[in-house]
């Protein structure tokens, strides 16, 4: 029985094979293209935009998810992704802080104590803000394992919570999006003092370098990292493509276009927008565990409210409501949007007025996301599937 | 004949305009009722209040053996119980197909993880098959239920509605824009229904009305005026002066 329902599930859906072979090929493609695997056409920093790509696809599925298919606008979900990033940033930035601290120390007559060694960490790590002592909330920094649980954790317990309440009051629409950015400007703001714990505006930092791989260079971890954003975005398309494949997801585009219908049919409709809202949460932080590793810092900017702002725009141009369309929508518009605000992008003089991409870019994207939801609702892939169905 | 829901003492207002006044209302199991009445009688608003959907300001609704309140549940712990409504203007999942409308209806545990693990089954299959042969959709299954007739989406609903397993359908005007033939099997089906579990109808047709062939609640200006049979209620002086607005 399960094995029929396991093989119907990749013929009711064959866009997941399609994907997941199309994944398979691009990854193998940036493995051969790397310096440190394959041939070296590829930069060590292009092979790193790459996998941050990856995860941005990850998040948006998520938000797809939430948005697309359950209908509830988050403007939060940055916010899991950041957090996320602090989670796993706190065990890599501690740890190494060790490392480097203990090296300095071993040629002292000496063995450091334990407390010594505590105050010299404490020290490296928030002497920017004016501080020594380590604060409650690194409590376990030093171990790997737990800060890994946090990444879930943390970030999910936020959504259960702020899911709790939100849906218990039943607020939808814009109230909820309104309050989704409320979340992630109280989070961003707090963060942004220095005794958050967290380091205020400086973030976490060198977290590409990986703790007791000292010895391995950068090219060769940012072929691992990709690699491991290639796995995540794999299982979470595969993930996500279960979730809405079957009954769970006919019940979630019915809360989608007339929640008190599936409230009259018997489904507890504010449970299920819960399990939506923290487990996209949870595939969120993820995601953000896998980035910021990769870019190398975390800070309170990245989950300033317009990032997932940025997020629901990227789904709308991709297609919403098609979980290709979020990774398509978040490949595509991320990547255009490094190019033109990286500097790649040549000016365009206009006599007395040059078009700088770099300011110009936004003013695009916004016109673009307009023309979007006013001729091509379904977005990039809307497009993409009439084209299919002509042919 | 046990009470399977009882209303009683029930008034609510809306912005000092009660809608619904001191309305006493009593149901047994396997009984057919007609609700009748003219535009703004409240008989929305009555299904309204017994389906959770709006709380009224005073008064008891009563339900099952165990005589619970359902002033104190939820609008999905109220279905679950085995309450099922059809709306008066027909409320499908339009960009979902007729089959996946009809298998979410479908009588099984309906928490976020029971429904993310379930899997298909025959019997379940076998369910939507006979479903859909009873409300005339049989090959239907697989079209978009927004491409349907109005008069199939009204069968549609009533087959979600079946699909449930009730032990009480409220079903409000289910022959609006239905040709004869269709009010035809619309009736069957619903004394068919009626037959295991009890059937509230409201509906404006005295024809519709008449074939039911049931007891017969007239209700005016949120209170019940007259029950009793069809001819019964009729005849009635006070049904006919608001019938014909005196
Ligand atoms: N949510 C509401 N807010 C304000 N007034 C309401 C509301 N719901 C119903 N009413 C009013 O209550 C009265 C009863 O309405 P209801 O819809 O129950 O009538 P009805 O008997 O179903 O009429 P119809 O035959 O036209 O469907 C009407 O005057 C209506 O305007
Ligand atoms: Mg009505």
């Amino acid at each position: 029985m399960t094995e029929i329902a396991q093989r119907s599930f990749f013929l009711r859906n064959p866009s997941v094979l399609v994907f997941l072979a199309l994944l398979s090929v691009f990854t193998l493609a940036v493995t051969l293209a790397s310096e440190a695997t394959g041939f070296g056409w590829m930069s060590t920093s292009f092979v790193k935009t790459l996998g941050k790509t990856l995860c941005l696809c990850l998040i948006a599925i998520a938000m797809d998810l939430v948005w697309g298919y359950c209908g509830i606008l988050s403007l939060g979900h940055f916010a899991f992704f950041g957090l996320g990033g602090y989670m796993i940033g706190m065990w890599l930035m501690y740890e190494r802080t060790k490392d480097i601290v203990a090296q300095s120390l071993q040629n002292e007559v000496l063995p450091p104590t334990p407390d010594e060694l505590r105050d010299a960490i404490g020290t490296q790590i928030f002497g920017v803000v004016g501080g020594s002592d380590i604060p409650l909330v690194w409590t376990f920094a030093d171990s790997l394992f737990i800060q890994l649980v946090l990444v879930v954790l943390v970030p999910g317990l936020l959504a259960l919570v702020f899911g709790w309440l939100a849906f218990r009051s039943r607020v939808t629409g814009v109230y909820l999006s309104i309050l989704t950015q409320a979340m992630t400007l109280a989070l961003s703001l707090y963060l942004f003092q220095n005794d958050s714990g967290l380091r205020g505006n400086n973030g976490l930092s060198g977290l590409q370098n990986i703790p007791g791989l000292t010895g391995v260079s950068q090219d060769v971890i940012s072929i691992w990292f990709f690699w491991a954003s290639a796995l995540a975005l794999a299982l979470g398309y595969l993930l996500a493509a279960f979730m809405v494949s079957g009954k769970f997801g006919s019940v979630i585009r019915g809360i989608r276009d007339d929640e008190a219908r599936v409230r009259f049919l018997g489904y507890n409709v504010e449970a299920y927008k819960l399990v939506i809202f923290t487990g996209t949460a949870m595939i969120s932080a993820i995601a953000g565990a896998l980035y910021y590793p990769q870019a190398g810092i975390v800070n309170p900017a990245e989950i300033a409210p317009i990032a997932s702002i940025y997020l629901a725009v990227w789904v709308a141009i991709g297609g919403r409501g098609r979980l290709y369309g979020a990774v398509i929508g978040a490949a595509f518009v991320s990547l255009l949007s490094s190019w033109f605000t990286g500097g790649s992008a040549p000016d365009i003089p206009l006599g007395t007025f040059t078009i700088q991409w770099t300011d110009w870019w936004l003013v695009v994207l916004g016109l673009s996301f307009v023309a979007v939801t006013l001729f091509a609702p379904q977005g990039i892939s809307g497009v993409f599937d009439k084209l299919v169905r002509k042919s | 004949m046990t009470t399977l829901l009882e209303v009683s003492g029930v008034s609510v207002s809306f912005d000092g305009f009660k809608a619904i006044n001191n309305l006493s209302f009593q149901i047994g199991e396997a009984e057919m009722r007609a609700i009748i009445g003219p535009n703004g009688a409240g008989k929305t608003t009555f299904m309204d209040i017994v389906t959770g959907k709006t709380r009224p300001d005073e008064g008891h609704v009563i339900w099952g053996d165990r005589s619970v309140s359902l002033l104190k549940m939820s609008e999905s712990q109220i279905a679950r119980v085995g309450i099922g409504r059809k709306f008066q203007r027909p409320t499908v999942f339009e960009a979902q197909t007729v089959r996946e409308n009809l298998a979410m209806a479908l009588k099984n545990a309906r928490g976020p993880f029971d429904v993310l693990f379930y899997r298909k089954s025959k019997s379940g299959a076998d369910r939507i098959e006979a479903l859909a042969e009873e409300i005339g959709l049989s090959n239907q299954l697989p079209r978009i239920a927004g491409t349907l007739s109005h008069g199939q989406k009204q069968w549609l609903e009533i087959g979600m509605l079946l699909a449930q397993e009730p032990r009480l359908l409220l079903i409000d005007e289910p022959a609006a824009g239905m040709t004869p033939e269709e009010r035809e099997h619309t009736t069957q089906i619903l004394v068919e229904a009626a037959k295991t579990r009890a059937v509230v109808v409201v509906e404006h047709d005295m024809e519709f009305v008449r074939r039911l062939n049931c007891k017969v609640t007239v209700l005016h200006e949120g209170a019940v005026l007259a029950e009793g049979s069809l001819d019964h209620v009729t005849q009635n002086q006070t049904v006919i002066d608001v019938y014909l607005g005196r």
